[in-house]
C-alpha cells in the first residue's frame, strides 16, 4: 500500500483498514494545499507524497477550454493558484446529500502536453497529477514556475476514491459532462509519486532512455 | 427467471468490478518479484488492494469503464437483432445501476450520450456457432491502453522488420517501447497477423479474451509468446512505468492467412485491469 490511511474517507474505507501493507515505502512526504514554490522545490523524483486539501480535476475539455479561452481567474469558481490539477475523469454519483465519488483514478497525462505549460504559468498551479508522465514543454514549465508532476496509481480508482473525503463542488458539468467537468475534491492522504520535479528531472525521460537501449539490443536496430 | 437482458447487466457488473482470477494471479506473482520498498512494488500492492476493494464493494475497478466490446457466438435460429437489442438496453441499465462512466461521445456534436450507447457503441461482433448455447464475451476496454495500440504493415524499413515472425517480434517490442508507462502496465498484449487491416485489429483484440494460462495451438507461436514476454520484461519499463521487472504479464498471438503482398500485424494492448467476463446462455426450446 502506498501511504498510510488515516481517518475516515469514503465508503471503501472500512475495507481498506483491515489490510496491512506488504511493501512499505518509508519516504512519504505530506503535502498540504495550497502549495508554495518553496515546498515544491523540496520534492524530488522518487518521493512518495500524501496530498491533503482541495484539488481540482481537469482533463481534455477543461484543458482545451482554459488554453483557448484563457478566462480570467475571477471567472473560475475555484482557486487554482497553489493547487493541483488532477487528470481524472471520475465516476461521481448524485445522491440526496450531494455528490458521491465512486471511482477516481488518473487518466493519461500526455494528451494534455500542448496545454499544460500555459495553464501552469497563467493560473499558478503548483502541481499536475495524472499518469504516464508528460513531455519537454511541461518539464520546462515545472522548472520555470516551480511546479511538480505527481504520478497517481493508474487504475486504482476505488482505492483512490476512498481518499476523497468530499466532493465539494463542480464547474462546467452541464457543458462538458461528468468525466470532463472540473470537480473540486477534498482529499485526505491521497498517495502519489513525484516523477517529474521542479529541478528538471524526469523519471519518464530516464526510463525511456534505458528502455530504448534495451530495445536496440533486443531488435538489433541501429 | 433471469431474462437475457438482466443476465447481460450482471455480466457488465462482473466485468467492471471483478478481475479474472488468472490476471489477478499474474499480478500477485509480479508484485512478489519487484524489489521490496520500491515504488513499483508499492504500486502493485495498491493495485491488488484496489482489486479486492472493488470486488468487495461491487464498484468499478477503474473509473474508465471503457468501450464495451462484445464477442458473441450465436446459435442458428436466434435473431442477431434481438441479441443486439438486449445488449443496448442492458448497457443503459448497467450504466445507471453499477454505475459505469458514460463514455460514448458524438463525433459531430461532441455531446456524451450519457448511457454508453451510440453509433457503433458498444462494439458488437457476432458470429454463428454450431453450439446450442449463446456465448457472450464482454471486454471493458479502457482507452488509456487502447490509445497505445499499433498497426504495422510489413516490411518496415524503420524497424528493419521483414515479413516473418522475427518482424512480428520487432513490431511488438516497438509498440511496448513507444507505450512506455502511459497505458497502465503491467500490460497484456494481443497480436493479430493476417491479410487485411480491419481483420487483424479485431483478431488482436480477440486475443485479449484468452486466459493467460492457456497454450497457443501452434507450437511456434507458443514459443514466440514465451520468448517475447521475456524480451518485453527486459525493457525495464515496469509497473506503471516506474521501472522494474514486470512490464507485461501476458502476450497472445493469433494468425489468419494473408495475401502474398500483405503482412499486417496489429498489436492491441490492455492495461493491467484486463476486464473480461463470459456469459453462457442456454436457449429454451
Amino acid at each position: 500500500m502506498l501511504g498510510r490511511q488515516k481517518g475516515k474517507a469514503g465508503m471503501a474505507d472500512k475495507k481498506m483498514k483491515r489490510k496491512s501493507s506488504k511493501t512499505k515505502v518509508d519516504k512519504e512526504k505530506i503535502i498540504t494545499l495550497p502549495l508554495t514554490k518553496e515546498k515544491v522545490l523540496e520534492l524530488k523524483v522518487g518521493d512518495v507524497v500524501l496530498i491533503n486539501g482541495q484539488i481540482v480535476t481537469g482533463r481534455d475539455k477543461i484543458h482545451k477550454f482554459l488554453f483557448s479561452q484563457m478566462p480570467p481567474k475571477e471567472q473560475i469558481p475555484f482557486a487554482l493558484e497553489g493547487t493541483i490539477i488532477y487528470h481524472c475523469g471520475p465516476i461521481i454519483r448524485k445522491t440526496r446529500k450531494g455528490f458521491e465519488c465512486i471511482a477516481a483514478g488518473p487518466t493519461t497525462s500526455i494528451r494534455l502536453e500542448m496545454y499544460e505549460h500555459s495553464l501552469i504559468s497563467e493560473y499558478g498551479l503548483k502541481g499536475v497529477m495524472g499518469k504516464g508522465g508528460m513531455g519537454k514543454q511541461t518539464l520546462k514549465a515545472l522548472k520555470d514556475e516551480g511546479c511538480v508532476y505527481l504520478h497517481a496509481i493508474g487504475g486504482a480508482a476505488v482505492y483512490l476514491a476512498g481518499r476523497v473525503k468530499r466532493v465539494v463542488d463542480v464547474w462546467k458539468l452541464d457543458d462538458f459532462g461528468m468525466s470532463e467537468a472540473m470537480w473540486l475534491l477534498d482529499v485526505e492522504n491521497f498517495p502519489a509519486v513525484v516523477t517529474m520535479d521542479a529541478h528538471g528531472k524526469s523519471l519518464h525521460k530516464e526510463i525511456d532512455k534505458k528502455s530504448f537501449e534495451e530495445f536496440r539490443k533486443l531488435t538489433g536496430i541501429r | 427467471m433471469l431474462t437475457l437482458r438482466q443476465a447481460i447487466v450482471a455480466l457488465y457488473m462482473d466485468a467492471a468490478t471483478s478481475l479474472p482470477p488468472d490476471v489477478e494471479k499474474a499480478l500477485k506473482k509480479a508484485c512478489s518479484k519487484e524489489k521490496k520498498g520500491s515504488n513499483a512494488g508499492a504500486a502493485l500492492s495498491t493495485i491488488l488492494e484496489n482489486i479486492q476493494i472493488a470486488r468487495e464493494t461491487a464498484r468499478p475497478i477503474c473509473q474508465d469503464t471503457g468501450v464495451p466490446v462484445f464477442f458473441i457466438k450465436i446459435p442458428a435460429g436466434l435473431s442477431h437483432l434481438e441479441v443486439k437489442d438486449n445488449i443496448i438496453k442492458a448497457t443503459r441499465i448497467a450504466t445507471k445501476e453499477i454505475p459505469l462512466r458514460p463514455n460514448a461521445v458524438d463525433i459531430l456534436t461532441e455531446r456524451n450520450s450519457g448511457d454508453n450507447t451510440g453509433t457503433g457503441f458498444p462494439v458488437i461482433y457476432l458470429e454463428e456457432t454450431k453450439n446450442k448455447q449463446l456465448t457472450i464475451d464482454l471486454m471493458l476496454k479502457g482507452s488509456g491502453s487502447e490509445n497505445i495500440g499499433q498497426l504495422y504493415r510489413l516490411p518496415s524499413a524503420e524497424l528493419e522488420a521483414e515479413r516473418d515472425l522475427d518482424g512480428v517480434r520487432k513490431c511488438v517490442l516497438d509498440t511496448v517501447y513507444k507505450a512506455q508507462g502511459r497505458g497502465c502496465p503491467p500490460y497484456i498484449i494481443g497480436v493479430g497477423i493476417g491479410a487485411t487491416k480491419d481483420q487483424v485489429t479485431k483478431l488482436s483484440k480477440e486475443q485479449l479474451l484468452r486466459n493467460l494460462e492457456d497454450t497457443n495451438e501452434h507450437g511456434v507461436l507458443l514459443k514466440l509468446e514465451r520468448s517475447l514476454l521475456n524480451d518485453i520484461n527486459q525493457l525495464g519499463i515496469g509497473p506503471l512505468g516506474f521501472g522494474g521487472k514486470t512490464t507485461a504479464v501476458g502476450i497472445k498471438i493469433g494468425v489468419n492467412h494473408r495475401h502474398p503482398a500483405s503482412y499486417f500485424v496489429d498489436v492491441s494492448v490492455s492495461c493491467w485491469a484486463d476486464r473480461r467476463a463470459r456469459l453462457v446462455w442456454q436457449i429454451k426450446k
